[in-house]
């Protein structure tokens, strides 16, 4: 029991205690935030100050790696964007902003551990504790819209997490072990005797957690709930669960296929099965974007599209693909937070998510409209924007591992894309604005625009600043 | 006849297979919240009888201690989920799920 390694989560679920508990003394409940955000700094100290340890706690159900800091890192610096960019919006929650940003923490408490565990039933509680806190989010607002997302999500991701919950069963059925590192040795061992797939059962296993994990990162068949989640959701739980519990699968789906069933007998197997959904995905996501008429469902549907651009990066086994898909998972984040972001601004004025109502906005507003459309084309992949780096990482991994179809595939998505996403700029800067009034902006949303913007052009320019620590995180599996 | 494993897990599939059915095609919130209940028994069910069965002579208790999770949280889910229920009720006097249409396409 090694209490150092679980500093951050340990720290990170104080601070939303701590929130709770003022929020039943403080009438300025701006205070709360601040606290929220300056608190943030205690975790995100606690990770740097754990980069490069490689250890084991809690009988091997706490992995604390390069891999899961990493990851820790990137989820603990999307939480506090998002917090930062949620305090003009959590006006609307009135007397429950305490609980709303005790939520966000605990659910940020979830995702992390899920990126740094090595043990099926950890994973499961992880995944709980970081979905039930969002299920209580996605309904805010408790409206009409909003509680309806709120029922859709809860009652689609209970039924996925028992789907889940069967694929670990059967795999623990046929290796008796929860541990993936021993999981792995099971089946090492099966493959040797030449007994694989003797029993359908590990088969069938693993295409349930396949299934179960699926459903986090919005990949097909299992995107049903996105659009409506997103729609109905508040903006800034919106941007979170884009782009946080995305990260979060994408680290639990990388440990458990890479550490349990990594051996190349398998690998190939499961990685067909990610390049198949992944082209879907894509495919899916971007033809059905282009007929979306509201931002935040537009953005949902690109959000499916994105899923099937890392599962490629899934798809090419190896290092490449693996760091690849790090990569393109910070970019990702970056740019979808800048366009939430500028969305929330904007929103908070006209009060709709319609595209038609964003007409004219760059002479209403000609910074926030600016970030915007640089997060689009940040989205698109157009360089000098991060997400150019970011494709072409992936890309490059896939067709090192002969998946030329499937780059094509991508390639041909990333040219449809383009299309639904400048169609918002050009709604923004060519068209005629409805009425002259600026869009306010509070500090706090600025600054939080200002670190997506700057950070998607950064990254673009100086890719290698986040690769090599991409690289350092993999560099744990064998 | 003496039980096997398999009867276990043929038990476990019907259930699945039934809250799975249910919880997609009933209309009513509580009824769905009920189907599920029933998916995470059933693999409650499987988890024991792996666990008992694969590894009889030796005291790990792998698969029960699983299970006892699996029941905690889905405690704290259905806790969640009436709460998110009784908003949806408060909002249009109904909890038929096909009611909650507001958003498609």
């Amino acid at each position: 029991m090694n209490f150092w390694l679980l500093s951050p989560e340990l720290s990170l679920v104080g601070i939303a205690l701590t929130v709770i508990l003022l929020d039943l003394f403080i009438q300025q409940k701006k205070v709360l935030a601040a606290i929220s955000v300056f608190g943030l700094i205690i975790p995100i100290a606690f990770t740097i100050a754990l980069w490069g340890e490689n250890q084991a706690s809690f009988s091997g159900m706490l992995v604390v790696d390069n891999f899961s800091l990493f990851f820790k890192f990137l989820i603990l610096g999307i939480t506090s964007l998002v917090i930062l960019s949620s305090m003009d919006y959590a006006r609307k929650f009135a007397r429950f902003q305490g609980e709303y940003y005790a939520l966000i923490l605990l659910s940020a408490g979830g995702l992390m551990l899920m990126g740094s565990t090595g043990e099926l039933i950890s994973i499961y509680i992880a995944l709980e504790l970081a979905s039930i806190s969002l299920y209580a989010l996605v309904s805010f607002l408790k409206d009409p819209k909003s509680s309806e997302a709120g029922l859709k999500y809860m009652i689609l991701g209970a039924i996925s997490s028992a789907v889940l919950l069967l694929g670990m069963a059967f795999v623990f059925g046929i290796t008796g072990t929860t541990h993936l590192d021993q999981i792995a040795d099971k089946v090492g061992a099966l493959v040797s005797g030449g007994q694989l797939w003797d029993s359908p059962a590990l088969l069938f296993g693993i295409v349930l957690l396949i299934a179960g994990f699926g459903f986090k990162i919005a990949s097909v068949p299992f995107q049903m709930w996105v659009p409506d989640v997103y729609e109905g959701a508040p903006t800034p739980i919106t941007a979170f669960l884009s782009v946080a519990s995305k990260a979060a699968g994408i680290a639990v789906i990388l440990r458990v296929f890479y550490t349990a069933f990594g051996i190349a007998e398998i690998s190939a197997d499961w990685a067909m099965i990610f390049a198949v959904l992944g082209a879907i995905s894509m495919t899916i996501g971007n033809v059905v974007a282009i007929a979306q008429s509201n931002i935040k469902r537009m953005l949902g549907y690109s959000s499916i599209a994105h899923a099937g651009f890392l599962m490629v990066g899934l798809a090419a086994i190896g290092t490449l693909g693996q760091s690849g898909v790090l990569f393109f998972l910070a970019g990702y984040a970056l740019a979808n937070l800048g366009a939430f972001i500028a969305i929330i601004a904007i929103s908070n004025k006209i009060g709709s998510d319609e595209i038609a109502d964003y007409s004219g906005m760059a002479r209403r507003s000609p910074v926030i409209s600016f970030a915007l459309a640089f997060s689009l084309i940040s989205l698109i992949g157009i360089p000098p924007a991060v997400g150019f780096m970011a494709k072409f990482f992936i890309f490059n991994a896939a067709i090192q591992q002969d998946l030329l179809w499937l780059v094509l595939i991508a390639a041909l998505n990333s040219v449809i894309s383009a299309y639904y996403y400048l169609r918002v700029v050009k709604v923004m800067y060519v068209n005629e604005p409805t009425s002259e009034e600026p869009i306010p902006s509070s500090i706090p949303l600025r600054i939080s625009l200002a670190i997506a913007s700057i950070g998607v052009l950064v990254l673009g320019v100086y890719p290698w600043l986040v690769l090599r620590l991409a690289e350092n995180a993999v560099a744990m599996f064998p | 006849m003496s039980l096997g494993i398999e009867h276990y897990l043929i038990l476990s599939a019907i259930l699945f297979s039934i809250g799975l059915y249910g919880a997609l095609a009933k209309r009513n919130a509580v009824v769905i919240l009920m189907c599920i209940e029933i998916m995470l028994n059933a693999v409650n069910i499987a988890m024991v009888a792996f666990s008992r069965y694969l590894m009889p002579d030796t005291v790990v208790l792998t698969g029960q201690v699983f299970a006892i999770f699996i029941m905690t949280v889905a405690a704290a889910e259905a806790a969640v989920g009436l709460a998110i229920i009784i908003t949806i009720y408060r909002n249009r006097r109904s909890v038929d799920v096909e009611q909650a249409d507001l958003m498609r396409g």
